[in-house]
């Protein structure tokens, strides 16, 4: 099993809470304007991340997902 | 489990209004994942209150009733005697529930109803433009006490948790936090023991919740983060107060 992480870039208000309890370090606040006038996050190192649940728990906005896709499907890009 | 996340089906796709930051995000999620988990979306009532919360039959995908100031839990009374069978709460601030609905927090909590309160705690009013709550911090600043709070003058922060399991009936009172994901977790415990206690039709059940409001402490969200851990955690300690046992 693999799993995508997926932030819905117009529900972030860029509080940046996500940013602080990410063990690894790999979120940071985007310098490009969401729909709402908000600096999303995004994910700047993503081959870092162990799919921890941290940041999907501080949210207070439910823009981090994770969902499960199956491992021998073609990764779209 | 599993490492897979997603929204709970209790929340609509609505955009909440909360500021950047803002924890009401955090527990609407919690409240609707334990919905979820408990599998009674269909019969749950929620009581939203007045305060930054007002709107939150707008962000949850099941009944919600608004109340007049600090009025929901005498609303929660009458619907639960009504109709036993649904599953009912009341979603408060600290300056509706400690302020002017002190008053019917505690006859309820007194009577034994058994609906469940959320009581968030952020230490000061939030949707009026940031005045003093009855549980703002000795010195804390807000536009009514541009100088801090006064305890000679207005007494000390009141302590909700302390204050309702002091009375002899049975209940389940417990006060947690939701600034860091390892408080998130307890806190969601929490909340599922004490809609599991009003599913049994055991006792009053109370969860407060510690909360930031960045916008009106004057802070960013990661300072508000901070303060609250340094200034509210000490003087509101997290734990279970009282349990039906």
């Amino acid at each position: 099993m693999t799993y995508e992480f997926n932030i819905d870039v117009d529900r972030c208000k860029g509080c940046g809470l996500c940013v602080t309890v990410c063990p690894k370090k790999v979120l940071e606040i985007s310098d490009k304007v969401n729909k709402k006038g908000y600096y999303p996050v995004y994910q700047a190192r993503p081959d870092d991340c162990i799919f921890c649940k941290a940041c999907c728990l501080m949210c207070p906005d439910v823009a981090i997902t994770i969902t499960e896709t199956v491992k021998d499907t073609v990764k779209q890009e | 489990m599993g490492k897979t996340f997603k929204k709970p089906e209790a929340l609509t796709d609505e955009h909440t209004h909360y500021c950047p930051g803002c924890t009401h995000g955090v527990i609407h999620r919690l409240v609707a994942e334990v919905i979820d988990e408990l599998g009674i979306r269909g019969r749950t009532v929620g009581i939203s209150p007045v305060g930054c919360a007002v709107l939150a039959y707008n962000y949850f995908s099941f009944d919600f009733q608004e109340a007049a100031h600090g009025r929901a839990p005498a609303m929660a009374t009458g619907i639960k005697r009504v109709r036993p069978d649904l599953i009912v709460f009341t979603y408060q601030g600290d300056g509706d529930l400690a302020s002017i609905g002190m008053g019917e927090i505690i006859h309820a909590a007194n009577r034994g109803e058994k609906f469940t309160t959320i009581f968030v705690n952020n230490a000061v009013y939030g949707m009026t433009g940031g005045q003093m709550a009855p549980t703002t911090m000795p010195g804390q600043r807000t536009t009514t006490c541009p100088l801090g709070r006064n305890v000679e003058e207005v007494g000390m922060p009141i302590k909700m948790a302390e204050l309702l399991s002091s009375l002899e009936t049975r209940g389940y009172i417990t006060r947690q936090t939701v600034i860091k994901p390892k408080y998130i977790i307890k806190a969601k415990e929490a909340i599922k023991k004490a809609f599991t206690y009003q599913l049994e039709g055991r006792c009053f059940s109370l969860v407060e919740l510690v909360s930031t409001c960045p916008t009106n402490w004057g802070l960013t969200p990661v300072e508000a983060v901070k303060w609250a851990e340094e200034t509210l955690l000490p003087y509101y300690k997290l734990g279970e107060y009282k349990t039906p046992e």
